[in-house]
């Protein structure tokens, strides 16, 4: 049995604000992540207010055609890589070590660091929007040749992505050696909770993608400044080659914001229905395959830019596949619900809204992946409604679920069960009000990116705006109930949830600042 | 068979049932545009069986999920059962997505070779995306013209009431023949743009420095819009696309016409004409080319698009000030126009902006100076 | 609580990390306002880069510290070792970026422009190019020069830190110090001759997508090439101070890993940029 070394005199912390800027605990670090994660989500979010309340009637009200460009774009970029990512990181800080029993992570001080290089990339995106010129406007794709035309805040931005890279990378090499290296005796893979197992294959996504956006981004840089024609097609370049080496990065990208998602569904509906996640194996092999997958699907992106028919049909094919492991997935929730003995607190209620709502953003993918109907579809607002079915009410609800869920845990205190259901309630139906016209609006022909619309769109997008500015005001509720939770309640006990099974709860509430000292001994 | 029913104000709730009660049945604002061509027709009859199957899968997923929120709650005194695993039952539901699938690839297939079938076309025209407009060029006929789009900034500003047509409306459309296969050639001047027209089941990304092709044959006469569907900058929401197909013979009809005016045009370019006349027509053209960035009062958007009232290259000599616009400014969104604009409207545009705010130079540009740095460049 | 001679470190609470974001800052910062033209650009960059040299010294001194007192044994080697793969894992991918690029201009772009007689008449679309517009002809880089010597340099450099890794199994020092210089010297003999390649190359950067892959890929590699280098001088430094012996000597292991990783990509820079 192996103890925990600590160096001499470690028991005594630093205090203050270099607790938190020194610390080498994975706790703390996932607070700092989610901290980080919460003020980026607010940010981007008052963006998309902005942005639903231009295109609240037709007309130019609000802003001109160039701020337009930079909200959507840094809406984007913000929302990706500030609040999802760092939200999914947060939670990995947290519970991984937990839940199989290591002490930390395998590299707490680069955990460290892990975190501190996104206020430094940050600090270049938002600065950004004050660079002559104003912020990237190009979409968070960054296609050139638009790309190079922009200004100094388009180089700002692609040094805040390399360091959110470098980030991404090392925090991606700490997990899987973490769960690869450190798990307690007993714990083999085929008996992780489900939610390491996505954090794992979600980090061999990481380690694989990231080093390739970083070479793409840095080709974007020499062809503004040190005139290279990688994407110049006069110099024997093409824009298009961007597209694809792009998205085979951002085609993975999107799985690494889902899978997490999934293994935190996968660990609260067995809470609440008080009976074992179906098909655990199964539930493994399709995460698995749909991460082998993601990596030959890119070009569906694409479909519209001229490629060979044979490629066409290839990606079509490729993607229709992914369809069938996601499906097995929401099977398998339904599963476990079946015959369980529900309750349901707002983390359930996240749970189940996120297996219905992410499921139609599947099928609006479905009809994305069939390319004479992507012709048609291809961006329009269809895309954006698919997307923020997946990304919204798939990733950002499945970490509100995950904070309501594990809030007990981290700070000994039951949250407010009637604002959280308060708070779903206003999320979920806003959210609908909000994106399920936007199919509409893009069957009937309204693209993306634009700041005004022809007067057939204007119904459906004044009842999207509306459902928007409600969807805005509801987080601030969420904000409000998670403050209020991290300053007093009810003591939570070790174990809140009676369904709830892994290591986690054995702990109390919060867990000791150094937990598994000793490893535990898994049967 | 369907008929114009009266929708609720919510008519999402009615979505599925309306979209799938046939094409007749459904409004242009929910569902894919009336198809006019055989291809967009078979796109919209795919996007409808996938609708079905998917409302099905639902159904079949969602049914027995909201049963089991129903009954097999813990307040109901429900017990959880034991089991976790039942390896047929899930080899069934791995294999039952993958027959739906290969069901949905076959017809699917059938329509992507379709669409990549350009051969054999009856006429090919050329389409250059530009920032913010689009140019024709009838391979072949010798024409070629621009389309920008023709919805008064007052109406986006909001200073006027809005057009049936707003942003769908341009100066110059495509005119094409019906019944007959038209080939179109894309490419792009300056940064990626998109081609679409819902209508035809046509949308193309136009890429700088390469070619694509699409194709489409229109069956009925009409007036089909669509806009720019890939981000190109500020106007990306201000480069819409009219096609009107006529029948056949009122196509030629059209193009003799057109040939005409050109001839016509280039004839006047060669006489020498007044300033005053120069700049009021300049306006029109800076309206349509330049006000986008430059702004309608000539005053640029700091730090992105420079101001030309009292600008020193507008108000300085007209030489600097030609090669400028006919040249446009590498490496910027400042396009060469003496690839755009006819000697006339460059000399207008020029005239406009050395004569207007607080310019005022007293001189222009003749057409026939345009004309002299045009065949010194050899373009 | 207390100390086993086998435990899993977790070290203490640590400054090295914010010093580094704030290194990083000053460069990028610095870097942003150089390209925006502003004097103080690259005295910021300067001051960024020597914060994070500094940092290095100081966090790989902690660890180096930590190692020597015995604390990072068992698992933690374990975990350094699987660190270490998956971080040269990540170095192949940033690679395979743009060799993807190279892959892609030679086998579509530059073909499909070659057919877009429309646009680019008289475009033949053979490889090496700088492409339709750039029609200046120009010497591309020669692989049986001394490309093909470098090639054989490196491979011998890949044999000399392998002759040096068993001199530290045999605990042989003197071989595990001379290959080790050996190998050193190799590696600046490769880049001195290709700085000497850069100068006399008939071609830029500029260079239409011939230029920009060439240089790019080659100029990656030789900046790990020279990482590589560093690492195996302060490696070699530490061997000379008496750190590492026979059975631990993770350090040494992992530099060499990293000198073998640059090496293999070497290989492929010579097959597919030089030769192919």
């Amino acid at each position: 049995m192996e103890e925990v070394l600590h160096a001499p005199h470690h028991e005594e912390h630093p205090s203050g604000l270099m607790r938190w800027v020194t610390t080498t605990n994975h706790k703390d670090i996932g607070t700092l992540y989610l901290w980080f994660s919460l003020s980026m989500f607010l940010f981007a979010g008052s963006l998309a207010m902005l942005i639903r309340a231009e295109l609240f009637q037709p007309g130019l009200q609000l802003v001109n055609p160039a701020v337009f460009n930079q909200l959507t774009a840094m809406h984007g970029l913000i929302m990706i890589f500030g609040a999802i990512m760092p939200a999914f990181v947060g939670f990995a800080n947290w519970q991984v070590p937990l839940m199989i029993g290591a002490p930390d992570m395998a590299f707490p001080r680069l955990n460290n660091w892990s975190f501190w290089l996104l206020p430094v990339a940050a600090t270049l995106l938002l600065s950004s929007f004050f660079a002559p010129g104003g912020a990237m406007a190009a979409g968070w794709t960054m296609y050139p040749p638009l790309f190079i035309q922009g200004g100094i805040s388009y180089d700002m931005t692609i040094l805040a992505i390399h360091i959110l890279g470098l980030s991404s990378i090392m925090g991606a090499i700490n997990i899987i050696v973490t769960i690869l290296n450190l798990r307690a005796p007993g714990m083999t893979l085929m008996k992780m909770p489900l939610f390491v197992w996505t954090w794992l294959i979600t980090a061999y996504l990481l380690v694989a993608v990231m080093p390739v956006l970083a070479s793409v981004i840095t080709m974007l840089l020499t062809d503004r400044h040190f005139g290279t024609h990688f994407f110049n097609a006069g110099g024997g370049g093409d824009p298009v080659m961007f597209q694809h080496i792009f998205w085979f990065f951002g085609h993975p990208e999107v799985y690494i914001m889902i899978l997490p998602a999934f293994g935190i569904v996968s660990t609260i509906i067995p809470t609440f229905a008080r009976k074992k996640l179906f098909g655990y194996t199964s539930m493994v092999w399709a995460v698995a395959s749909i991460a082998f997958l993601s990596f030959i699907v890119w070009a569906h992106h694409m479909f519209t830019t001229g490629m060979p028919v044979a490629g066409q049909l290839f990606f079509m094919y490729s993607t229709m596949l992914i369809a069938i492991p996601t499906g097995v997935k929401v099977f398998n929730w339904v599963a476990t619900l079946w015959r369980g003995s529900l309750t349901f607190e707002t983390p359930m209620l996240f749970a189940i809204a996120v297996v219905c709502l992410f499921t139609i953003g599947g099928f609006s993918g479905v009809v994305l992946a069939l390319v004479p109907v992507d012709i048609q579809l291809q961006d329009t607002y269809y895309v954006v409604a698919h997307f923020h079915y997946v990304l919204f009410s798939g990733a950002a609800m499945s970490i509100m679920g995950g904070i309501y869920y594990w809030l007990p845990k981290w700070t000994g205190h039951l949250y407010d069960e009637t604002l959280g259901k308060w708070h779903f309630w206003l999320t979920a139906i806003a959210f609908n009000v909000t994106f399920f016209p936007m199919h509409f609006l893009g069957l009937a022909g309204m693209p993306r990116r634009i700041p005004d619309y022809a007067l057939q769109f204007a119904d459906f997008n004044m009842i999207s705006s509306l459902g928007a500015f409600v969807l805005g005001l509801a987080q601030l509720l969420f904000m409000y109930t998670v403050i209020k939770c991290i300053r007093g309640g009810q003591p939570a006990g070790d174990k809140p949830w009676d369904g709830a099974d892994s290591l986690e709860w054995t702990l109390s509430s919060p867990p000791p600042y150094h937990s598994f000292n000793t490893p535990p001994r898994v049967d | 068979m369907g008929q114009r029913s009266h929708w609720p104000r919510y008519r999402g709730v009615a979505l599925l049932a309306g979209v799938a009660a046939g094409p007749v049945a459904a409004e242009y604002a929910i569902n894919l545009a009336p198809p006019a061509t055989a291809i967009a027709r078979q796109i919209y009859d795919l996007h409808t069986m996938v609708l079905w199957i998917c409302f099905g899968i639902f159904l079949v997923v969602f049914l027995p999920m909201f049963y089991a929120i129903w009954r097999h709650r813990k307040s109901l005194g429900h017990q959880a059962h034991r089991f976790h695993e039942h390896p047929m039952l899930e080899m069934a539901w791995t294999a039952a997505p993958a027959v739906i699938l290969v069901v949905m690839a076959i017809p699917t297939t059938k329509v992507v070779l379709a669409m990549k079938d350009t051969a054999a076309s009856d006429i090919s025209i050329k389409v250059t995306g530009r920032q913010w407009k689009w140019e024709y060029e009838y391979l072949g006929q010798d024409l070629k013209f621009i389309s920008s789009s023709a919805t008064p900034q007052a109406q986006i500003d909001n200073q006027a009431a809005k057009g049936e047509h707003y942003l769908l409306e341009v100066d110059r459309p495509l005119v094409v023949p019906t019944g007959q296969k038209v080939r179109l050639v894309f490419t792009a001047e300056d940064v990626i743009h998109s081609w679409w027209v819902p209508a035809l089941g046509v949308k193309q990304d136009a890429v700088p420095g390469f070619i694509r092709d699409a194709w489409f044959t229109i069956d009925t006469p009409g007036t089909y819009r669509g806009q720019c569907a890939e981000l190109c900058g500020v106007g990306h929401g201000f480069m819409p696309i009219v096609v009107e197909a006529v029948p056949p013979a009122q196509y030629a009809a059209w193009m003799t016409e057109q040939k005409t005016q050109l001839a016509a045009a280039k004839s006047s370019a060669e006489k020498e004409f007044a300033l005053a006349e120069l700049v009021a027509q300049g306006e029109k053209v800076y309206v349509a080319n330049c006000a986008a960035c430059h702004q309608a009062s000539g005053a640029g958007i700091p730090g992105t698009f420079p101001a030309l009232d009292g600008s020193p290259v507008v108000t300085g000599p007209p030489a600097a000030h030609l090669e400028r616009v006919f040249k446009g400014r590498a490496g910027t969104a400042m396009q060469p126009f003496g690839k755009q604009l006819s000697d006339l409207e460059i000399a207008a545009v020029i005239s406009y902006e050395r004569n207007s705010w607080h310019n005022k130079t007293g001189d222009g540009v003749q057409p026939s100076v345009v004309a002299a740095l045009r065949a010194s460049l050899g373009k | 609580m207390s100390e086993h001679a086998s435990g899993y470190y977790v070290p203490p609470p640590s400054h090295w990390p914010i010093v580094g974001s704030f290194a990083l800052l000053g460069l990028a910062s610095g870097f942003i306002l150089l390209l925006a033209k502003v004097a103080a650009g690259p005295w910021i960059m300067a001051l960024g880069a020597g914060l994070l040299i500094f940092m290095l010294i100081g966090w790989f001194g902690s660890v180096i510290r930590e190692n020597q007192a015995g604390l990072l044994e068992g698992k933690v080697d374990s975990s350094f070792r699987w660190g270490m793969v998956w971080f040269i894992f990540s170095e192949v991918m940033f690679f395979a970026g743009f060799f993807g690029a190279l892959f892609y201009a030679r086998n579509i772009a530059v073909p499909w422009l070659a057919q877009a007689q429309l646009l680019w008449p008289g475009y033949a679309g053979t490889w090496p190019t700088a492409g339709p517009a750039l029609t200046d002809p120009f010497t591309p880089m020669a692989a049986w020069g001394i490309p093909a010597i470098n090639t054989l340099i490196l491979l011998s450099s890949g044999a000399t830190v392998t002759w040096a890794h068993w001199g530290m199994k045999l605990e042989r020092r003197w071989q595990l110090k001379a290959g080790l210089i050996l190998t050193i010297a190799l590696g600046l003999l490769f880049l001195s001759l290709q700085i000497h390649e850069y100068g006399e190359a008939a071609f830029t950067i500029r260079t239409g997508i011939y230029g920009a892959t060439f240089f790019m890929l080659t100029g990656f590699h030789g900046l790990h090439v020279t990482l590589g280098a560093i690492m195996l001088s302060v490696i070699t430094g530490r061997v000379f101070a008496g750190h590492f012996n026979s059975r631990h000597h993770f350090g040494f292991e992992a530099v060499a890993w990293y000198w073998h990783f640059v090496d293999v990509v070497w290989l492929m820079l010579f097959v597919f940029v030089y030769w192919l």
